[in-house]
């Protein structure tokens, strides 16, 4: 049936994800800042979905964070990605997606850039033969992880222990999403919804049984900004950039922010404890601050997986009010135990952010 | 509670806010100058101010304050005026712009209120 008005419109907002055989690309700052969201991301693909996805030792960075604090040039940036495509090639694999948003739109530019400029693609290809004697095959596909988890939000949400829903009350939890800017603000048609829609993780908390908040910096950047954030003198940008967020979501009340981009997370879970430490304030209901997620955390706890599994213990914003709103099972005793066992050290918890069972 | 110090902060955001700003003085000067009501911000005021000559004060620049309740830069601007009233000559609504020097001065220096 040919769609008309709304829906019409809508189609153009979409984009092609690939439905099986991906080449997945680890993102450099997610493993250390939220290394369980990767590792959950592996888990949900391959044990609940049953995807075939390739988990590839041999690839590097793609140099996003040296490209866009201008210590890489464009022309070593392109072969290094290259070489990333090569290895994709060599596994056998076609669809590409990277873990990182910094890194999605960066492939993108680049294979734009090789379309508008074939020479250039050449010459990558030339200096990729003459570093390694290595071959490549451009991605048939190139989807950002959240776009495959989005794609799979009804399976998941089949599937789903928990649903996004305060359980004491009844009331769908109130969800803040937060899409990294090279998502959907540097190619906007290569994301979902585009740059004036941008659908993945709202996608993912209407399926799961949540109500995203729609409100006034919604679409502002978390500040992290790269060179806002690597040059200690220019943190204040960062730290108010997300403060404007903070403070233009705090009347909504939101339960939880989620967020697909590795900086986002970190920066705007980071930045409510100096907030605290350093003007005394929270922006959460009841004196609490913000849990923050990485979408991958979120589908993994609606699938029921181990919170601490998940990684939630690396979050400095305490995550239990969130469990207890859900009714999700856990054990306090091993939030700070490694996953094999072994005791990581407990964090020194400033007043704001202690929880009752701390 | 103490707070910590990680050699740096957050600015204040420079956003215009009404729902924060206090815009009594732009009502306190509508009822007792109501010509400014009439300002249609043609920005003759400033182009003929010899303060505006070499410094940044601007007449203009003040209305645009007051009307947005920017309490701060109006303090910080307003006694800049020499009140040679050029303004009030060649302002074309008829703004009496002196008086609404001289009423923001009051007002200001009685408190603001």
């Amino acid at each position: 049936m040919e769609q008309t008005g709304k829906k019409a419109i809508w189609q153009e907002y979409q984009k092609e994800i690939a439905e099986d055989k991906y080449y997945y690309a680890r993102s450099c700052i997610r493993q250390n800042f939220f290394p369980g969201s990767e590792h959950a991301f592996l888990n949900i693909l391959r044990n609940n979905l049953k995807k075939d996805l390739h988990d590839d030792a041999k690839h590097t960075t793609c140099t996003g964070i040296g490209y866009h604090s201008d210590v890489v040039p464009m022309e070593t940036t392109m072969t290094v990605v290259a070489r990333n495509f090569s290895l994709m090639t060599e596994a056998g694999y076609q669809n590409y997606i990277p873990s990182c948003i910094t890194s999605f739109g960066l492939y993108t530019e680049i294979i734009e850039t090789w379309k508008h400029f074939p020479e250039t693609l050449e010459k990558t290809r030339d200096f990729l033969f003459k570093a390694t004697k290595r071959t490549f095959d451009l991605p048939n596909n190139l989807a950002h992880t959240s776009d495959i988890i989005y794609k799979f939000r009804h399976e998941i949400a089949a599937m789903a222990k928990y649903k996004l829903v305060d359980v004491h009350t009844g009331r769908p939890l109130r969800i803040v999403d937060h899409i990294g800017c090279h998502y959907s603000k540097m190619f906007p048609e290569k994301g979902v919804g585009g740059a004036e829609y941008p659908y993945v993780l709202a996608g993912m908390v209407e399926a799961w049984g949540g109500e995203t908040i729609d409100y006034p910096e919604r679409r502002h950047c978390c500040g992290f900004g790269f060179r806002q954030y690597l040059v200690k003198a220019n943190r204040s940008y960062s730290l108010s950039a997300s403060r404007k967020k903070f403070e233009s979501m705090q009347p909504y009340e939101p339960d939880f922010i989620i967020t697909n981009c590795p900086g986002c997370p970190y920066f705007m879970d980071r930045w409510q404890y100096v907030i605290a430490e350093t003007e005394h304030k929270v922006y959460g209901a009841g004196g609490k601050a913000i849990p923050v997620l990485t979408y991958e955390e979120m589908a993994g706890l609606v699938l029921g997986y181990n919170p601490w599994d998940l990684g939630l213990q690396m979050h400095q914003v305490p995550i239990e009010p969130l469990l207890e709103k859900m009714r999700i099972a856990y054990n306090p005793a091993e939030k700070y135990l490694g996953v094999n066992g072994k005791d990581l050290g407990k964090p020194v918890i400033p007043e704001l952010f202690k929880y009752q069972d701390e | 509670m103490k707070s910590k110090d990680f050699g740096y902060q957050a600015i204040p955001p420079r956003h215009i806010d009404y729902d924060k700003n206090d815009r009594t003085l732009f009502y306190f000067l509508r009822r007792r100058e109501p010509s400014i009501s009439i300002c249609f911000s043609c920005g003759s005021c400033s182009a003929t101010c010899p303060a505006n000559e070499n410094t940044p004060f601007s007449f203009y620049r003040i209305m645009l304050y007051i009307r947005r309740g920017e309490k701060l830069q109006i303090a910080r601007e307003i006694n800049k005026c020499m009140l040679c009233g050029k303004c009030r000559l060649v302002c074309p609504k008829g703004v009496n712009t002196r008086n609404v020097i001289l009423i923001t001065r009051d007002f200001l220096n009685s408190g603001g209120q």
